[in-house]
């Protein structure tokens, strides 16, 4: 199906930047979630990979974010984690 | 039934006072016996939003006080038939009343009234409090804008957490030419993110400010935008089933896209 509001609208309009912000802001107040605890968790996962792999402190990247619920259309809050592996440690 | 409603927002300048009394207004022009309560004490507004401003004599904190009854501080506006205000007091600080107290206030002027609605003030604090503390059902106010709509969640999560389960969202201050060019989120953008029911929009319209100036509420003025998107909210209110005001319409881009477009 044509969509012409595609045709006219412009991609990457400013409204589409508030709602992302908003999103994401809003995952974190309503998770409340305060850094120092977030960092907290950062810190146990950290000790927990540290016994199976050598991993950098500098590229860890842990996030609250948003994916999809079960029912395949609400957001839920998630948490992401991207850290960059130097070495694994074998038994 | 007598309806308690508190007009909230958390976040200050998006139109509380000003929708407080253009629903009152429209409540009274449908011949409802309406009071509005002013509860941001120390910053009273809502009694020249009405232009009664020459008209107190006792306020809020009088009337929980003892100092008069409800009675005596309720002001007649002799405009709008029906129509009452219990001002805030000025001269006060936000402690001067507590939860107890508003919720035997409410109780009091359900007696005597169909709507009592109360003006909130900005903030999640003791004012915040007292306000919806008699509350059977809230009206959130935002506009299209980040933190007010930042500042309606934390306001939507707080009502839910005082058990104030039927509450509605107000949109005020859309700017359809914005919403048309991607620059301002639309209403669908606004529910799916605060998840909540829509009672109704306003446009942004510069009549609200004239008719401030003069403390005539907007909602009587037939030509105004905001007063029809007011009408139409008191209306539902009342129980009248009316659709939602049409904003895209007015425009022939509008119009063919709303040809073209295939409802979802």
């Amino acid at each position: 199906m044509l969509d012409l509001s595609r045709i006219f609208g412009r991609k990457n309009n400013s409204k589409d930047a508030a709602k992302d912000r908003l999103k994401l802001v809003l995952v974190h107040d309503r998770a409340n979630v305060s850094p120092e605890f977030l960092q907290k968790i950062k810190d146990e996962i950290m000790q927990v990979l540290a016994k199976y792999m050598d991993v950098s402190d500098g590229g860890l990247d842990i996030n609250l974010t948003t994916a999809t619920g079960e029912d395949g259309k609400s957001r839920v809050p998630a948490i992401t984690a991207n850290i960059p592996i130097k070495s694994i440690k074998q038994k | 039934m007598s309806q308690v409603i508190v007009v909230t927002s958390g976040k200050g300048g998006v139109g509380k006072t000003t929708t407080t009394a253009n629903l009152g207004v429209g409540l009274s022009k449908l011949g409802k016996k309406v009071v509005l309560i002013d509860t941001d004490i120390g910053l009273r507004n809502l009694d020249v939003v009405l232009g009664l401003e020459n008209r107190i004599v006792y306020d809020l904190v009088d009337v929980v006080t003892g100092v008069c009854t409800p009675k005596q501080a309720a002001i007649k506006d002799k405009r709008f038939d029906g129509l009452f205000l219990i001002p805030a007091a000025q001269t006060k600080d936000k402690d001067s009343v507590t939860i107890e107290q508003m919720q035997d206030l409410c109780e009091k002027l359900k007696e005597d009234y169909d709507f009592i609605i109360i003006d909130c003030p900005a903030g999640i604090e003791q004012g915040f409090k007292n306000a919806i503390a008699g509350a059977d059902k809230a009206l959130i106010v935002t506009t299209p804008e980040v933190s007010a709509v930042r500042d309606a969640d934390r306001i939507i999560g707080l009502l839910e957490a005082n058990e104030i389960e039927e509450h509605y969202l107000i949109i005020n201050r859309i700017r359809p030419d914005m919403v048309r060019r991607g620059d301002m989120m639309n209403v669908d953008d606004i529910i799916d993110i605060l998840n909540i029911d829509l009672i109704g929009i306003v446009p942004d319209d510069q009549d609200i400010i004239i008719s401030t100036n003069k403390g005539e509420p907007a909602v009587v003025n037939p030509k105004s935008l905001a007063g029809q998107g007011y009408r139409n909210i008191t209306e539902r209110l009342n129980g009248n089933n009316v659709p939602l005001m049409d904003l895209e319409g007015n425009t022939f881009l509008g119009k063919l896209k709303k040809l073209f477009t295939k409802k979802q």
